[in-house]
Formats: C-alpha cells, sequence, structure tokens
C-alpha cells in the first residue's frame, strides 16, 4: 500500500487588498509621493559649472568616470565616499531595523512603493477589493480584457517612466531624452529601458508580495536583528479575544473587542492575518492599524486593538502593566550605538569633503632603477607626478620641493620651466627629475626625506606630497 | 550498505539501494526541467561543435561554418584598433621629430606606443626601465655613445651597432691594445683614464699614461678624453663606465677592446614604431 506525500508546493493565494484611510495610509502616501518624486526628477535638476562641466546637478558620468552631486564632484580615487554613505546606508539599516522592524520593507522599498503603487492604479481602473475578485473570477467578456488591458498598458507607462528615469542618471537628461524619442540614443540606453520597464512591470504587477516572502534576502537578515523591544505590528489579544464568533462567545464567555469584521486581513498588502502574530511576511506598512482603527471608532472602542507594538508589549500588557510608550523602546543601548557609529562616519565623511583641495598631486617615484647617475657623477631620481585639477578652468601648476638637503628640480619637456598646464577637469602627468650633485650629501645618502609642492599661480592654493630620494648608498 | 531494491512504502518510489544508518536512498527521477536543460546542453553542443572550431584531426581541426576564429578576431581587433590610429601614425610618420612639444596629442601617442615597442623589444638588454646593464648603455643618464639628439638616436635605432645586416649601422672598431701596448704601458695609459675622473690615482704613474694615450687613444676619444659622437668612442672622463671602470675592468677592455652589437631596428620595425620609440627613449630624461 503507497500514500501519497503531501505537496511542498503551494500556489500563490491572488491579493485584493482593499482601500483603507487613515494616518498610516497618509503617511504612507506621503513617502510616495516624495520618494517617487526625488526618482523621477533628479535627473532634471539643473545645476550651473561653468562651461567645461555637464550641468546636471546628479550624474554619474561613467564615460569621464565622474560622479557629480550639486556642488560635490567625486573622482574615482575618492570613491570611499560612495563606500562611506554605502555603509552608513548600511548602519541605517541596521539602526531602523533594530529600533522599528520592517519599516524600511514597510514604507521606503522601491518594491513596496511601486508595488502600491500600481495597486493604486488597479483599483482606479478595476475597483476596490470586491469589484476585483468579482472580475478576477469572472468570465474572460470584452469588459474584462478592457479592463485588463488598460490597467497593464497603464503599468507598462509607469515602467517605462521609471526605467527611462534610471538612465537619465547617466547621461545628460535633456538630450537624451531627445536621442530616445529620435531613436538615435545609444543600443545600451534602449536595452536598460526595456529590462528595467519589463521588472517594473511584473515585480510590482504580478509578483508583488512574493518578491518579499520568496526573493528577498532581506526579510531573513531582519529577523536576526530584531529584539524583544523591537517595534513590530502587533495584536491586543487579551483585548480582542475571544472574537465576536469564535466558540467562546457562543458559549457564554464575554466578548472581546474584535468583532471579526476581516477589515485588518482584507487591507493587507501581504495577504496575512496579522491576529495569528508576527510573521515573516508582515511588512509592518500600519495598514492593518488604519483599518482596524476605522472600526474601533465605528463601535465606540478605543483605537489600537491592532497596533505598533514591541514583542514585549502584548504579554506585559495582558499581566496587567500600563502601555509603554514607544520612545522607551526606540531608546536603548543598541540604537543609540548604532546611531553614534552612523554619526561618526557620516562626521568624518563630511569632513573629508570639507578638508578636499581642488588641486591635488600624487609621486610614484620610479623603482626601476632607483637612480640614475649622470655624467658628471650627479644623482638623478624620476618621479611621476599627476597633477589634479578638479576645477571646470584651465591651470597653470608650478612645481617645487623642500627638503632638509640640497635637491634640485627639473621638468622632463619643460625646457627648464617649473610650470605644467593642466586642462579643466583633467589629470596630467608630468615626469619629474630631482638631482643631488657629487659634492652634495644627499647624492651619497641612502634616502633624503623631500616634499614636492605644486601651487597654483592664479590663486596660490597648494598642496603637497612626500617622497623620498636615494642616493648612492657606498 | 547496499541492500536490494525495494519499493519505500511512504512515497511508492523504488529505492536505488543504498542505505546509510537505516535511511534508505529514493530512486526519483531528475526533475524535469533539469534533464530538459540537460539535453538543451547537449543538442547546444552538436550545434556548437558545427558552427565553431571543434574537432581536433590530425593537422588542425574542423574549422567549423562560422568561419570563426580567435586569431581572426584578435586580427580583426589590431586592424580597427590601427584604423583608429591611422591618422596619429600619419602625422607621426611626417612629423619632424625634434619640433615635436612634450604634452601634445602626437607626442603623447608616440611615447605610448613607444614604451609598448621598447617593452617587447628593446627591454631584453637595455633593461625594462631602461637602466641598462654591464656592456648595454643605460638609456635615463646623459651620456651617449653615439649622439642623444633625437635625430641620432633615431639612426641608431634604425640602423644599429656594428651588425653585418645593415650597410648604414654605426660602425667604429676599437684595436686590441693587448698586440700593440706592452703591459707596463697598458697600466700606464689605464692609470692616466682612471686620473680623468678619480682623484685616487698615482699621479707619476698617470703622466707617463698621458703620452701613451696622446699616442695611442686621442685620435678616436680626442684630446681631453670627451668621446667622439661620429665614431662612437666613449667620454672617458666622465663617472660613467659602459663595462666598468675600475682598473681590471679597463685593463681588459684596453687589452682585448669591445665590440657592442645592436640590431637593425628598422629591418624589423615599421617607421612609426622606429620613430615612436625614438621619442619614447629621447623623453626618458637624457634626451639633447
Amino acid at each position: 500500500m503507497t500514500t501519497t506525500p503531501p505537496s511542498l508546493y503551494a500556489a500563490r493565494e491572488p491579493i485584493f487588498p482593499r482601500r483603507v484611510t487613515g494616518f498610516f495610509r497618509r503617511f504612507k502616501w506621503g513617502i510616495m509621493i516624495f520618494t517617487l518624486g526625488i526618482y523621477y526628477l533628479t535627473p532634471w535638476i539643473r545645476w550651473d559649472r561653468g562651461p567645461n562641466l555637464p550641468d546636471q546637478a546628479v550624474l554619474v558620468d561613467i564615460a569621464s568616470r565622474r560622479f557629480y552631486f550639486f556642488w560635490i564632484e567625486i573622482w574615482p580615487h575618492e570613491f570611499y565616499f560612495v563606500a562611506g554613505l554605502l555603509i552608513m546606508a548600511g548602519l541605517g539599516l541596521f539602526l531602523f531595523t533594530s529600533a522599528l522592524g520592517r519599516v524600511w520593507c514597510g514604507y521606503a522599498c522601491p518594491q513596496t512603493v511601486w508595488t502600491d503603487l500600481f495597486i493604486l492604479v488597479e483599483r482606479w481602473i478595476e475597483g476596490d477589493r470586491n469589484a476585483r475578485l468579482r472580475l478576477h473570477r469572472g468570465k474572460w467578456d470584452i469588459r474584462k480584457w478592457r479592463l485588463r488591458v488598460t490597467k497593464w498598458a497603464v503599468w507598462l507607462l509607469i515602467g517605462l517612466a521609471t526605467g527611462g528615469a534610471w538612465v537619465f542618471y547617466f547621461a545628460d537628461a535633456p538630450t537624451l531624452l531627445t536621442n530616445l524619442v529620435t531613436l538615435s540614443a545609444h543600443p545600451v540606453a534602449y536595452i536598460t529601458i526595456a529590462i528595467l520597464t519589463l521588472t517594473t512591470f511584473v515585480f510590482g504587477g504580478f509578483m508583488r508580495e512574493q518578491v518579499c516572502i520568496y526573493m528577498c534576502p532581506w526579510p531573513r537578515i531582519q529577523a536576526a536583528m530584531v529584539d524583544v523591544d523591537t517595534i513590530t505590528i502587533g495584536y491586543r489579544g487579551w483585548r480582542g479575544e475571544p472574537r465576536k464568533h469564535s466558540e467562546a462567545v457562543k458559549t457564554g464567555e464575554p466578548m472581546g473587542d474584535c468583532i471579526d469584521c476581516m477589515a485588518c486581513v482584507n487591507v493587507c498588502p501581504m495577504g496575512i492575518d496579522i491576529r495569528d502574530g508576527q510573521q515573516m511576511e508582515c511588512i509592518t506598512c500600519g495598514l492593518c492599524i488604519d483599518a482596524c482603527d476605522d472600526i474601533m471608532a465605528k463601535i465606540g472602542k478605543p483605537r489600537g486593538l491592532v497596533d505598533y507594538l514591541s514583542l514585549a508589549d502584548e504579554p506585559a500588557e495582558a499581566a496587567g502593566a500600563p502601555a509603554k510608550p514607544i520612545w522607551r523602546h526606540v531608546l536603548r543601548p543598541r540604537t543609540i550605538l548604532y546611531t553614534a557609529m552612523w554619526s561618526l562616519i557620516g562626521l568624518g565623511l563630511v569632513y573629508a569633503l570639507f578638508i578636499r583641495t581642488d588641486i591635488e598631486l600624487t609621486v610614484s617615484p620610479e623603482r626601476n632603477p632607483t637612480f640614475v647617475m649622470q655624467s658628471d657623477g650627479s644623482i638623478r631620481n624620476i618621479y611621476d607626478v599627476r597633477l589634479r585639477n578638479k576645477t571646470g578652468e584651465a591651470r597653470e601648476f608650478h612645481l617645487s620641493l623642500t627638503s632638509d638637503e640640497v635637491l634640485r628640480i627639473e621638468l622632463e619637456g619643460q625646457q627648464g620651466q617649473l610650470v605644467v598646464d593642466v586642462p579643466a577637469d583633467r589629470t596630467v602627468l608630468q615626469r619629474v627629475y630631482v638631482t643631488a650633485r657629487p659634492q652634495d650629501p644627499a647624492a651619497s645618502m641612502d634616502s633624503v626625506d623631500l616634499r614636492l609642492w605644486v601651487e597654483d599661480i592664479a590663486t596660490g592654493e597648494r598642496a603637497s606630497r612626500d617622497t623620498s630620494f636615494n642616493g648612492k648608498s657606498e | 550498505m547496499s541492500d536490494e531494491n525495494q519499493i519505500d512504502e511512504a512515497t511508492g518510489v523504488e529505492t536505488t539501494g543504498h542505505t546509510w544508518d537505516g535511511i534508505r536512498e529514493l530512486n526519483n527521477p531528475l526533475p524535469r526541467w533539469w534533464l530538459w536543460t540537460f539535453y538543451a546542453t547537449i543538442v547546444w553542443g552538436i550545434g556548437y561543435t558545427i558552427a565553431f572550431p571543434a574537432w581536433p584531426l590530425i593537422s588542425g581541426a574542423t574549422a567549423g561554418v562560422m568561419g570563426y576564429s580567435t586569431r581572426g578576431e584578435v586580427a580583426t581587433q589590431i586592424a580597427e584598433h590601427e584604423a583608429e590610429n591611422a591618422t596619429l601614425v600619419a602625422s607621426l610618420n611626417s612629423a619632424d621629430l625634434p619640433t615635436l612639444a612634450p604634452g601634445d596629442d602626437l607626442h603623447r601617442y608616440a611615447v605610448a606606443r613607444g614604451r609598448s615597442v621598447f617593452s617587447a623589444q628593446c627591454s631584453q638588454c637595455h633593461g625594462s626601465g631602461a637602466a641598462g646593464a654591464k656592456g648595454y648603455p643605460n638609456l635615463l643618464d646623459n651620456d651617449w655613445l653615439w649622439g642623444g639628439d633625437i635625430e641620432n638616436i633615431s639612426l641608431t635605432i634604425a640602423h644599429g651597432v656594428r651588425n653585418e645586416t645593415d650597410d648604414d649601422a654605426r660602425y667604429s672598431e676599437m684595436p686590441a691594445f693587448g698586440e700593440i701596448l706592452e703591459d707596463e704601458e697598458i697600466v700606464a695609459v689605464v692609470e692616466y683614464v682612471v686620473s680623468l675622473s678619480s682623484t685616487e690615482h698615482d699621479a707619476g704613474l698617470a703622466g707617463q699614461g698621458a703620452e701613451i694615450y696622446a699616442d695611442n687613444c686621442a685620435a678616436c676619444h680626442g684630446d681631453t678624453a670627451l668621446g667622439d659622437y661620429e665614431q662612437g668612442a666613449p667620454n672617458l672622463a666622465d663617472a660613467i663606465w659602459l663595462y666598468g671602470g675600475d682598473r681590471a675592468t679597463l685593463e681588459e677592455t684596453v687589452r682585448y677592446s669591445r665590440y657592442g652589437v645592436m640590431p637593425a631596428w628598422g629591418q624589423r620595425l615599421s617607421d612609426e614604431d622606429v620613430r615612436a620609440v625614438s621619442v619614447y627613449v629621447h623623453s626618458l630624461g637624457g634626451g639633447e
């Protein structure tokens, strides 16, 4: 005799979130407008940097290897600023997760924001939950086709705008838009837009909560970062139970506040019942709180049957403790430590930003050979000096050296001049010779410290680098 | 370990007969998607061996119907690259090298091209940093045998030194003075040469050597021993020695002579490569 084993496959249950109003819903709309506004509009902000540099406020210029952010221009060798920002973003996520749980997932994650937008479109075109349910179960007649095709078309347009906005960060937006429309843009732009259009369409329209549940690693990582003080969404079971429809009520026990209206379940974009307790699917978006508060107001009960609570709150309140204010959960050593680390890195980056100069040099001494003897017996060292002009205008740089010993400096190919022209926003490689005459002590010393200086002739701005001079050691 | 194959009761699937600690392995079929992917790779593999060079034969391999080869691809890439640089190469070939200004695009191109030619062709003798070795001149200093301006450098590179393949090669030959001078005379002339650039010497011996030098050496190396670019005669009064400046090495040089040879690179390299490597060598620090 054989028995069939239980299947490990679960088909997706379609979710039709009902419309909801309330504080958290309004807050979520606000965040959506804010984040989408930043995303779509940023490439169109102009920023005047003079004639030689692009006038787009935020631009990742891969061809010239520059990142422009308003008044800041990041060169490839300054990529640690971007790395620092990424570390801050990571720590910020740790901070928010340990304090407020999955607040990122519920409010700011692109998957959440675009899914929210797509559901909004869906509701406009197909109606609210019940209408959509009927349409879903109904036959594929002309009306259903019309509604579906309209919805997909709007989704595709949003996807197109999303993919389109992305490429504007990498090239001058007005020029690229003209090129895109006249079909003369680079194929990479079209391919990128196509991919992002498609992923936006599929992720926001069809995969939705499955992205969070099955694809995203973040919920798993977060589970390791929450503790009993972390704010998640909780159900005050001590207040709600027994529910109106439960067996307990039928046997005559006193009724809890929960009237089992399913409002919290119907509005949930993840399709869960929050009254079952915290679960991996919950993105703590707070829509169930709005839905429940609405019902509580209607039946004349206090709000907060479903509420932002820490895991420790529900049992504590059930045991008779007074409700603990949110800030007492949030302020604890762990979150303070995260905040301190986050601020330290931030302050470090700001400090590094302020001590940056517009002119820079790097010096790499020639080590093959370490020195060259000239015919008169003098010792010459060769240095590859890279002069960076980070301004939008060409500059003349004067090179000089300081050292405790007598050393002379010369520039290759500059006919005895110590001046190098560096074009706007460019690096120039200059071969520099430093010489010690035979009678100078440096000629026979192992190593002599020296400092190479570069000075902008027009402004007097200076920068320096330390290096060393190798003599002919005995 | 191995049992007879049985039917597993819970699943109804045949077992493989492999048992570990009482756990039996089921003989489930491979997942369908996996199997079809596997078949697809086989089909792909067959198609690939038809389209691209694949099967080894006795001399060579099947060519593939697409006519692709990695060498052909490299050749195409080189051709594309050369087409891109065609204008620069043309201006390099027609440029008057001494007037090339450092910092110009053409000068930068010539130095970059010259550097890669130097690494491939010249570094074996002159060193990857151009610092030379015993018998192979250091190209970073300001001491030159045949002249250090860019045209002389170019001539030396194009025709070489003392080779037998190029009629225009730089040519001179120092006699082996071991057959001409007595041993004491050689010791004396070496002491004189040492005295030209060093304070530590035997003045009396050097004085004898001065006469021997004037009679035998001055014709090529000059009265003041500053050498002669026309004959490739080294400057004997400076601090730089191609083979070594100690008395034993100098004696060896005087007695047996030296005969450094350099190939004529004009026969192996294109005009633009010779010109580029000349600009590069000239830019290393000793160019005149």
